[in-house]
């Protein structure tokens, strides 16, 4: 031992016990891609029920199953984890840094979560099937109604918590105490900001979703009544436990998606990020507000009206760090030398459906308004917009970014774009007509629906299966890519792109920045 | 403040800290919050548990207010139960009262326990109970019946604009609850 150039181990051995960031990225990275691949499993399942009116394929409690389980699996499962996995890979290789504060912590972060997932999975099998409360799981459902699975449910909740915050400790260590020489915190670039505050979001609210799944096993084995009326416990504080942990949660999956995408504009555009500085700014500030807003969730549940008022107008007020966002991104985009290749279609693409996907949220944050949306498919489709637009296109964009870098090979440029065109139409097949029916009446969550809603339920069900299929055209590139892509030797691989992990060789060794970088002025 | 000389160590120690003192904060800040503000400000419908001591005070006979009462059976719960009357006409200030009626057709011994709650919620704060058959497990035994007497009133201070105001009940099965309770001692 004793020498720290060797590669890595070689078998299982290198994966189990690995220490090493680059290891445990790419190990989130394909574990969020399988769950991703999961979830939208349980989509296809969802849509194709839904591709006629009346009962076709599943049983309504199965159909409730699935809802319940695409939601937890792609939010916990294929979203968060593949954000991690990106923060694993690029944080240390952009501050300069060897390697995580933590490593063996990062190991662990990272292998709880496959058990954890495996025991929610499994519900599936059991007594009384899998949790059909919704991903909201609220009380009673999830309490008193729920199928005695629950409780493996719960566990599995308290697992990935667990991970997440231990992942989220490591990144603020990381970026605190390991920076090179030079890098201040304004220099860092703004991926390092958006998961800096990210992971201090996570540290402060998945504390409270254990606290609220806590709750629910003592209500349901230990005779208390938290959220039981019966014992003088009240279901509505579940609401407010669940969305004080629930809106952070949303700002806790984009942020990282607004750092992917901050660096990738800047990098087609040969500009650099017009408004650095006001970028960090709104985006401390997003996450401030979204400690105030939890209640938009719950504009039905009778608050009095200075309370919908209050959060009416917290709502609206995260509308403007979000505006300058945007803003900022176009900005940097006017009279940039704009070339087109994949990341960067990703990354239009996420700036046109994420706006809409903002407006939608504006209107839902409209109190009186909210209560003909609220828990219509007009709600399916903002969140749709906002995390699959938003979060999933900026990781397929940050994929196809970072993939030469990681595996000193070029992916296919063609397929790639096709398989963005096919993305992009297929999602808007998808979810913009749920914005009609929504409007129209139909709630979400069931499992059949008035006739009047059967064109556009067919057409969103087409839409899935187009989006669906179009995954596997990504996998294949990223298959093809690692395995015969063109090779690419460039540090530099894309011309405009600026940060220090454009400066190690490519591809990245298995150890990079044991001695701190000097920053240049280019750099600073 | 320095956790530790290991600047990695202290910033791990600070966090760990923070993400305790969260997972505390639910059950001893949100849950008693929750509750202190839904007493004071008389949202969610709620009223005291407690029963209120009757202040001297004018009978304002020149308003009077509709008190509907509307009462209903939890899920799984088999007793019949219903208001005497299901709606009275008071005068502020005034102390009324009413019955209403439970029977518990089952052939076992129950208990029962009523959940009020008021609408609109505005006037929750000023709905008192001097007497309730909420205020107490309510035991019955097997194929029996009671009258449960409600005393109440309106507060002098009830808002102008609010001419009628529901009590609604949920009466819930909570045999199995007490059983466990009594098993634990
Ligand atoms: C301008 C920004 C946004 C505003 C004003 C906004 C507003 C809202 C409102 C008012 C609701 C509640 C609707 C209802 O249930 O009746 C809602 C739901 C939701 N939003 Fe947003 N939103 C915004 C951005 C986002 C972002 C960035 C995400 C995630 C990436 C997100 C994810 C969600 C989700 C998941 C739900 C539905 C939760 C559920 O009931 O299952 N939103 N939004
Ligand atoms: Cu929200």
């Amino acid at each position: 031992m004793g020498d720290h150039h060797h590669g890595p181990a070689t078998g299982i051995g290198r994966w189990l016990f690995t220490t090493n960031h680059k290891d445990i990225g790419t190990m989130y990275l394909w574990f969020s891609f399988a769950m991703f691949i999961l979830g939208g499993t349980f989509a296809m399942i969802i849509r194709a029920e839904l591709f006629q009116p009346g009962m076709q394929l599943v049983e309504p409690g199965f159909f409730n199953q699935m809802t319940t389980l695409h939601g937890l699996v792609m939010v916990f499962g294929a979203i968060m984890p593949s954000f991690v996995g990106l923060a694993n890979w690029l944080i240390p290789m952009m501050i300069g840094a060897p390697d995580m504060a933590l490593p063996r912590m990062n190991n662990w972060s990272f292998w709880i979560l496959p058990p954890g997932f495996l025991m929610l999975a499994s519900t599936l099998f059991m007594e009384g099937g899998a949790p059909a409360f919704g991903w909201t799981f609220y009380a009673p459902l999830s309490t008193t109604y729920a199928a005695p699975s629950v409780t493996f449910f719960i566990f599995a909740i308290h697992i990935l918590g667990v991970s997440s915050i231990m992942g989220s400790i490591n990144i603020i260590a990381t970026v605190m105490n390991m920076r090179a020489p030079g890098m201040t915190y304004m220099k860092m670039p703004l991926f390092v900001w958006t998961w800096l505050i990210t992971a201090f979001l996570l540290v402060a609210v998945m504390p409270v979703l254990a606290g609220a799944v806590t709750m629910m096993l003592m209500d349901i084995h230990f005779g208390t009544s938290f959220f039981s009326a019966a014992g003088g416990g009240d279901p509505v504080l579940f609401q407010h436990i669940f969305w004080f942990f629930g809106h952070p949660e949303v700002y806790i999956i984009i942020l990282p998606a607004f750092g992917v995408v901050s660096q990738i504009i800047p990098a087609f555009s040969r500009k650099p990020l017009f408004g650095y500085a006001s970028m960090v700014y709104a985006t401390a500030s997003i996450a401030f507000l979204s400690f105030i807003v939890w209640a938009h969730h719950m504009y039905t549940v009778g608050m009095p009206v200075a309370g919908e008022l209050f959060f009416m107008y917290a709502t609206m007020l995260i509308a403007v760090p979000t505006g300058v966002k945007v803003f900022n991104w176009i900005t940097t985009m006017w009279r940039g030398a704009l070339s087109f290749e994949t990341p960067m279609l990703f990354c239009i693409g996420f700036l046109i459906l994420f706006t809409i996907g903002g407006f939608t949220g504006l209107m839902l944050s409209i109190a009186p308004a909210d209560f003909q949306y609220h828990d219509t498919y007009f709600v399916v489709a903002h969140f749709h917009y906002v995390m699959v637009a938003g979060a999933v296109f900026s990781m397929t964009a940050a994929v196809y970014y970072w993939l030469p870098k990681w595996s000193g090979r070029m992916y296919n440029e063609t397929m790639g774009k096709v398989h963005f065109w096919i993305s992009f139409v297929g999602f808007n097949i998808t979810f913009f007509p749920q914005h009609f029916v929504g409007l129209a009446g139909m709630p979400r969550r069931i499992p059949d629906y008035a006739l009047q809603f059967a064109d556009f339920n067919m057409m969103s069900s087409i839409g899935a299966f187009i989006y669906g299929a179009s995954q596997i055209l990504f996998l294949y590139n990223v298959l093809a890519t690692i395995i015969a892509g063109e090779k690419v030797t460039d540090e530099k691989v894309w011309d405009g792109a600026e940060g220090l992990e454009w400066t190690i060789p490519t591809p990245a060794p298995y150890h990079t920045f044991e001695v701190p970088p000097k920053l240049d002025a280019a750099h600073a | 403040m320095r956790l530790s000389a290991n600047p990695t160590t202290d910033t791990v120690l600070k966090l760990a800290t923070v993400s305790v003192a969260m997972f505390a904060f639910v059950f001893v800040v949100m849950v008693p919050l929750y509750n202190v503000l839904c007493d004071a400000l008389g949202i969610n419908g709620k009223t005291s548990a407690q029963a209120y001591t009757a202040v001297d005070a004018a009978v304002d006979t020149g308003r009077s207010i509709t008190v509907q009462f509307i009462a209903t059976n939890n899920d799984g719960m088999p007793w019949e139960f219903r208001p005497q009357v299901t709606a009275m006409a008071v005068h502020p200030g005034a102390a009324n009262d009413t019955v209403f009626f439970a029977a518990n057709p089952t052939t076992q011994d129950m208990v029962a326990q009523a959940i009020p709650s008021v609408s609109p919620s505005r006037a929750a704060e000023y709905f008192h109970k001097t007497e309730c058959f909420c205020f107490n497990q309510q035991p019955l035994g097997g194929e029996s019946n009671t009258l449960m007497p409600l005393q109440f009133i309106v507060d002098q201070d009830l808002p102008k604009d609010i001419k009628t105001i529901t009590l609604s009940y949920t009466l819930f099965d909570v045999t199995a609850r007490v059983s466990d309770q009594i098993a634990a001692r």
